[in-house]
């Protein structure tokens, strides 16, 4: 039963992460159109970009915001020097684009960080806490407070805020949004960087428990970007969802049937969404972005 | 074919008979692999080109051919050229399989549908040790026969890929421009809507030309298995699909020449850099750079080059053979 238990809150916690970097995916690609396959890049680089920090003696309140500003202003960097230019572009070309700057920004880390292994230390010290006979390291409390702070002010930010008002008005149209005086080009500028910001994070929080090494952004983008699917990719709550659900299954299913294929319950997944449900897997009714 | 196509051919099919004479036994063996690599690349530039739609699973069919031909030849004792067909059949099932529920919806779904289907072929080519031999890889892969002609030496297995890789190539070329087959994939190409319009089934097209994909990559990979006679997974990763998604990409996407164009720059490019690197900067290791290299070259050829190597040379003759035709008109 603890061992239930324990396979659960693991899942869970693992699914506060796919969260941070899902909702990435479907914040870049309500508003620019593309699937983003540089999104868990952002995530290596928050956690490699902090671990030196701290390395270097700056302590980790310093550090984990630090990280995380530098992630959004190379997004910032990449938004302006690569995706906006190819703004007229085929949805392809623009894709296979960003899968360029995955490769190139993994090559840059390797040349800074070298294959090695960075740790970060917990954010809290202490013992794993107990709960009915299950252990979870408190660092697994933090991923989840982070999660769901962010996810709380991201709502915020989207529904209440003039500024995510007029994200979504260029989602919905990007003419109409024009003539109002919102500028899509600056739309699609902030959005990257966001979600270079939120891939960021989840890289800050994981580090401690996962470490921080320059390839560690493939596995997490891809797992990222099969909870978004999961989710619909147009939707933040869905995609939320599709990561604990994720996080939840990997864990029962490399703790009851074979580690080794741990990684590939989330893609077999992926293709049966697609095939089964390629609207998301809690859609009502079809949805698509709306542009 | 254009008269300067057919000359273009000609010097082609010349400079590559000619070349085991010429240069050491490492190129005849690198140019091996560069015409198996023409082959896979094909299937991916008629996928991306016509059909409009990402593979990144290009590596796992390859993997599919080199696996199901060590299976069929090594474990079931088949004849290589059995095992070569029946891996190129089963190959081609799979994307059917992966292609008829996707590509009936708008969007990149396909891209979404490889990406996890190579990672889960890659898994599964580590994890069945007793099948595929885990990740140590198989060996015992036997050379192919052509009747008499044993493809043992690399001269002849050379000329023996580099024939299929060119017939290959002017068979898909036919396809596209010459046959009403090829009207409507350069329709698709231009419009999928208007295709659409004029009451094409455009899902089935695509489907087609996905599953053609597929055994190009089945069958580069058989002929690949039988060269190296030694496989193991990490040749056939994610990474790897990216490799022939850049070689296509940097090709051009709008003729079949892209492929053989963007194999042989990228080949070039990364023999170059192992060249020169290591003096730029020693004790570096090289991959470090290819790393970089690649994504940057990726990037820059399609912020300024969209339409590749071939899509810049072939667009100025056609041009001008406009243009040319205007004046005899006049």
């Amino acid at each position: 039963m603890s061992e239930l238990l324990q396979f659960l809150l693991s899942g869970i916690a693992a699914g506060g992460i796919y969260a941070l970097v899902a909702v990435g995916f479907v914040t870049v690609y309500n508003v620019l159109g593309i699937i983003n396959f540089a999104q868990g890049e952002f995530a290596m680089l928050g956690a490699l970009v902090a671990a030196s920090l701290v390395a270097h003696g700056v302590p980790l309140v310093a550090a984990a915001p630090l990280a995380i500003l530098v992630a959004a202003a190379v997004g910032a960097l990449v938004e302006r020097g690569v995706l906006g230019p190819a703004q007229a572009s085929s949805e392809v070309v623009r894709i296979i684009i960003t899968i360029g700057v995955s490769i190139s920004l993994r090559g840059v880390a390797l040349t800074i960080w070298s294959s090695q292994s960075y740790g970060l230390p917990q954010f809290s010290e202490g013992a794993p806490l107990t709960i009915l006979g299950a252990a979870l390291a408190l660092q697994n409390f933090w991923v989840l407070g982070t999660a769901a702070v962010i996810m709380a002010a991201l709502f915020l930010l989207f529904d209440r805020t003039y500024f995510g008002s007029a994200l979504r008005a260029s989602v919905m149209n990007r003419d109409a949004s024009r003539l109002m005086g919102i500028s899509p080009a600056r739309m699609s500028l902030y959005a990257y960087s966001l979600s270079a910001a939120l891939g960021a994070t989840a890289g800050v929080v994981i580090a401690p428990i996962s470490l921080a090494t320059y390839d560690m952004g493939i596995m997490l983008g891809l797992k990222g970007f099969v909870a978004a699917v999961m989710g619909g990719l147009v939707s933040a709550p869905g995609a939320v969802a599709g990561a604990l659900l994720l996080g939840v299954l990997e864990s029962f299913a490399a703790g009851l049937v074979s580690s080794g294929y741990k990684d590939a319950i989330a893609f077999a997944l992926l293709l049966g969404v697609l095939v089964v449900r390629p609207t998301g897997l809690f859609s009502g009714v079809a949805a698509s972005r709306q542009v | 074919m254009s008269r300067g196509e057919l000359l273009g051919t000609g010097l082609l099919v010349l400079g590559l008979a000619a070349l085991p004479a010429l240069v050491n036994p490492y190129l005849v063996s690198l140019m091996i692999i560069v015409g198996i690599h023409v082959i896979v690349t094909t299937g991916l530039t008629l996928l991306l080109g016509f059909a409009g739609q990402i593979s990144l699973a290009q590596a796992a069919f390859y993997a599919l051919g080199a696996y199901g031909s060590m299976i069929g030849t090594v474990h079931l004792g088949l004849n290589g050229w059995v095992a070569l067909v029946a891996a190129a059949a089963a190959s081609a099932l799979v994307a059917w399989l992966i292609g008829v529920p996707t590509l009936r919806l708008h969007g990149h779904y396909l891209a979404l549908a490889t990406l996890g289907f190579g990672i889960i072929v890659y898994i599964v080519l580590g994890e069945e040790t007793e099948i595929t031999g885990g990740p140590t890889g198989a060996s015992g892969i036997p050379r192919l026969r052509l009747g008499a002609w044993a493809l043992g030496a690399d001269r002849h297995y050379y000329v023996f890929v580099w024939l299929v890789a060119l017939m290959l190539l002017l068979v898909c070329r036919v396809l596209v421009t010459g046959s009403s087959y090829g009207r409507v994939l350069r329709a698709l190409q231009a419009s999928e809507v208007a295709t659409e319009s004029v009451g094409i089934d455009v899902a089935r097209y695509k489907v087609q030309v996905f599953v053609l994909s597929a055994v190009l990559a089945s069958l580069g990979g058989s002929l690949y298995a039988h060269y190296l006679t030694v496989i193991s997974p990490s040749e056939f990763g994610f990474d790897v699909s990216i490799e022939f998604l850049v070689m296509a990409v940097i090709g051009g996407l709008g003729s079949v020449w892209g492929a053989l164009a963007g194999v042989l720059a990228v080949t070039l490019f990364i023999e170059a850099l192992r060249t020169v690197a290591p003096l730029l900067a020693p004790g570096v290791p090289t991959s470090e750079y290819e790393v970089i290299a690649f994504g940057g070259l990726l990037v820059l050829t399609l912020l300024f080059f969209p339409s590749g190597l071939v899509g810049r040379w072939a667009h100025r003759p056609a041009r001008a053979g406009r243009a040319g035709r205007a004046a005899a008109a006049r």
